[in-house]
């Protein structure tokens, strides 16, 4: 089966988004689940990307990545028409989407990627969504325009102020959740230090939360345990247990441990491939 | 033995085999034939396959070995009952081609099944010579052998024969062995069969379990080409559960019977602590980074890393540890250790691999067992904290149960820790098709037929059985093939006279 772009845009210096060919994700897909994809046969990666949406009538589904390394680089280098050669999901469990009341949905950086169809899902599940989201900067803040449209309060921050409040998102965070009602439920996806942080906000202010975790996978369908985190002080696999778990309850510091695994290897991979990435053929199929 | 001996003695003894004078005195004395191997030393740097294979005479010598028993209890030692003694008479005499269809009768993968089956405690441990010297590894080599006539036919076109269109669609779930011989046999009777695969690359743990030095993936590449020249439909990234269900597949995409032939794809940790540590790993993770994403060349011509670790610990006593461990020393490790709870004479792996992995250098330490596993600040593995073990009374596997022996806690100092103590069933396909029967393993129940409690769906392999055998996943495969095409005849009839 072929996976053809079929429209590609750039975010911000490195946020890229992409509609994609996957007539069978398209279809089976619930917010809150990924997809596995790798280039090509020769060896590529597989590497785990949430879907941001998805228009089962086109049979397309929506990619945002962040380029941080070689794949999301050689994505981000592919052009519209390209293929890339294996797409495989939809992965995980489903966000758990129901009438909560009034809830409180964190996105942090590329987080807000993942956050959009679980908020969406969750406005149209009757809940009043107030949503804050945040970047380092005014580059990094994506959604916006999005999040506007099924919010029913925003909240836009970036810690240097460039951009909307100068603040990080556990500010605002904290004031609404010390709000009378406190919101019914949290949602917070963005890096593992951000989820970590704003747990620690609603922990102390006794507002259950959900978070979404992003760690390494290598099959995403739970026969390598690859993706494991500590929930509770038992593992459990991101690619079939979650990716949401129960946010007072994630190890966020084993995860970011885990997470560094291989930084070696990704740096000196990137490198590589910024030397001489440009020889690498599109012509991959 | 040089190769002008070994030619020498095969000629003398095909005269005396013509004029039909060998005896069984004469059979007894003749050596046994050693695998050519990779040396030792040289091949844990590189993923070639170790045992090179035998030559002709080799094979003609091994084969005379057998005494060709009135009652051929090898036959009873095989899994699916290949007329052994028959395909080793053939080789004998040269008849290579008529070993190899004699073999097929039965078996559809035999250059896969004569490097991985554990020919020790099947056919070769009934086998009447083998008994003679009172030692499996003496008995006729019927898994060389059968390796033998299947690699000459490596490069044969030949496709085996499809009966005519049936119109009836098969769903068969999983590319591994259960699966492929599944396909294999319903496309033979007609019907249309899309084989569908989660992974992006077929061939299910033959391809990411069993690592290149064992069994070179082309081999298993050239049984999968086959199915698709015979007109199999292969679909990858595919994954049965979440993709589409079992129910969708059967009630909207009109697949009229499906072969559950996931095996057992789900990690078995020991729930010890420190088991989340960075560099601790299931069998499992290391060897689909190595083997099926090929991060032994991570950096060149691969992009998945996997650690290059330097002292390694794998936890298991079968197959799987086996590989994890001649895998880490493949992956530059200068020190591998293989720990094991029970002793050698408990170990479920391959006399072979066990062996094999001794020459490479891999240090065993047997009854013993990690209780926890240390880390430094960064949470990166510095050590496991073991303890003795003594064997006591048999326990439910009929083993003798390993004892932990209080106080007894020592450290090895390792990078790397490769858990590789089993694989249970994965629970996607439970959890996602209701109606379906499972145990308390998480395994699929089916009768002798391997049919399960859905109607038109039928099961085998690992999924069935629990983590098991290549040969055991096609024998399965091949039975619920064929009350698959019994069922789909019936189908069709019934459907033709709905339609009067």
């Amino acid at each position: 089966m072929s996976h053809k772009i079929v429209t590609k845009r750039q975010l911000s210096e490195d946020v890229f988004t992409a509609e994609i060919e996957a007539p069978l994700v398209a279809q089976a897909r619930k917010p809150g689940q990924f997809v596995i994809i790798s280039i090509n046969n020769e060896y590529a990666e597989r590497i785990p990307l949430t879907i941001a949406g998805a228009d089962p009538q086109k049979g397309t589904i929506r990619l945002i990545w962040q380029r941080v390394g070689k794949t999301t680089a050689e994505l981000a280098d592919m052009n519209v028409g390209d293929n890339i050669v294996n797409v495989v999901g939809p992965l995980g469990k489903p966000t758990h989407t129901e009438n909560f009341g009034t809830i409180v949905c964190v996105g942090g950086g590329i987080g807000n990627a993942p956050l959009l169809p679980i908020a969406r899902a969750l406005k149209e599940a009757g809940n009043k969504v107030i949503t804050i989201i945040g970047a380092r900067n005014k580059e990094l803040l994506i959604l916006e325009d999005e999040f506007a449209e099924i919010s029913d309060e925003l909240i836009v921050t970036t810690d240097d102020g460039s951009y909307g409040r100068k603040a990080l998102v556990t500010e605002p965070l904290k004031e609404v959740c010390q709000r009378e009602p406190k919101p019914a439920q949290a949602f917070v996806i963005g890096p593992a230090i951000m989820m970590k942080f704003c747990c620690e906000v609603t922990k102390q202010l006794n507002v259950p939360t959900l978070v979404s975790l992003n760690t390494i996978m290598v099959d995403g369908t739970g026969m390598c345990g690859g993706c494991r985190v500590e929930v509770d002080g038992q593992p459990k696999f991101v690619c079939v247990d979650g990716p949401e778990f129960d946010g007072h309850k994630v190890n966020f510091d084993l995860m970011m441990k885990r997470l560094d695994t291989y930084k070696d290897h990704e740096q000196s991979s990137y490198e590589k491939y910024k030397k001489h990435g440009c020889k690498i053929g599109l012509d991959k199929s | 033995m040089t190769d002008k001996e070994r030619k020498e003695l095969l000629r003398q003894l095909l005269e005396k085999h013509k004029r039909g004078e060998l005896k069984p005195a004469d059979r007894y004395k003749i050596p046994p034939q050693d695998m050519p191997e990779q040396d030792a030393v040289k091949r844990r740097k590189n993923v070639n396959e170790v045992a090179t294979g035998y030559t002709e005479t080799h094979a003609r010598l091994e084969a005379l070995r057998c005494l060709q028993c009135k009652k051929a209890p090898c036959i009873e030692g095989c899994p699916v009952q290949i007329r052994i003694q028959d395909f080793v008479a053939a080789i004998a005499d040269g008849e290579f081609k008529k070993a190899l269809d004699i073999i097929k009768e039965n078996s559809l993968l035999p250059a896969v099944c004569g490097r991985v089956c554990p020919q020790e405690v099947q056919c070769q441990q009934t086998c009447t010579v083998g008994l003679k010297f009172k030692d499996p590894t003496k008995a006729v080599s019927v898994g060389r052998l059968e390796r033998y006539v299947a690699d000459l036919d490596q490069d044969s076109e030949s496709v085996p024969v499809v009966a005519p269109e049936t119109g009836m669609k098969v769903a068969v779930i999983g590319s591994g062995p259960g699966g492929i011989v599944a396909a294999a046999d319903t496309r033979r009777a007609g019907h249309d069969v899309t084989i569908f695969e989660a992974f992006h690359k077929t061939g299910g743990v033959m391809v990411y379990g069993i690592p290149e030095f064992r069994l070179p993936k082309a081999i298993v590449q050239k049984e999968i080409d086959v199915l698709a020249k015979m007109g199999v439909k292969i679909v990858c990234n595919f994954v049965v559960g979440r993709t589409r269900t079992i129910e969708q597949l059967m009630k909207e995409d009109g697949f009229d019977a499906v072969y559950v032939g996931v095996g057992a794809g789900l990690p078995r940790f020991m729930g010890i602590e420190g088991e989340s540590l960075v560099g601790v790993y299931s069998a499992n993770e290391y060897l689909t980074r190595s083997n099926l994403m090929k991060a032994y060349d991570f950096g060149k011509s691969a992009d998945t890393p996997i650690l290059r670790s330097k002292k390694v610990a794998v936890v298991g006593g079968g197959n799987v540890a086996m590989d994890s461990a001649r895998t880490a020393v493949r992956l530059g490790a200068e020190k591998v250790y293989l720990v094991y709870r029970r002793t050698e004479k408990e170990m479920p792996a391959r006399i072979e691999e066990v062996h094999h992995a001794k020459e490479e250098g891999i240090e065993f330490h047997i009854l013993r067992s990690p209780k926890r596993v240390i880390g430094d600040e960064n949470s990166h593995v510095t050590a496991i904290e073991c303890l003795k073990y003594k064997l006591g009374e048999p326990d439910e596997s009929g083993r003798r149960r390993p004892i932990p022996i209080e106080g007894s806690e020592f450290t090895i100092e390792v990078d790397t820790l490769i858990i590789a103590i089993g694989n249970a069933a994965n629970p996607l396909i439970r959890q996602t098709t209701p109606g379906l029967e499972f145990n308390k393993w998480g395994n699929i129940v089916v009768d002798d037929d391997c049919k399960t409690s859905m109607e038109g769906v039928y099961a085998g392999g690992d999924i069935v059985l629990g983590a098991a055998t290549v040969i055991l996943a096609m024998g399965q495969g091949r039975i619920a093939a064929a009350a698959m095409n019994n069922y789909l005849a019936e189908k069709k009839k019934s459907r033709g006279s709905a339609h009067g």
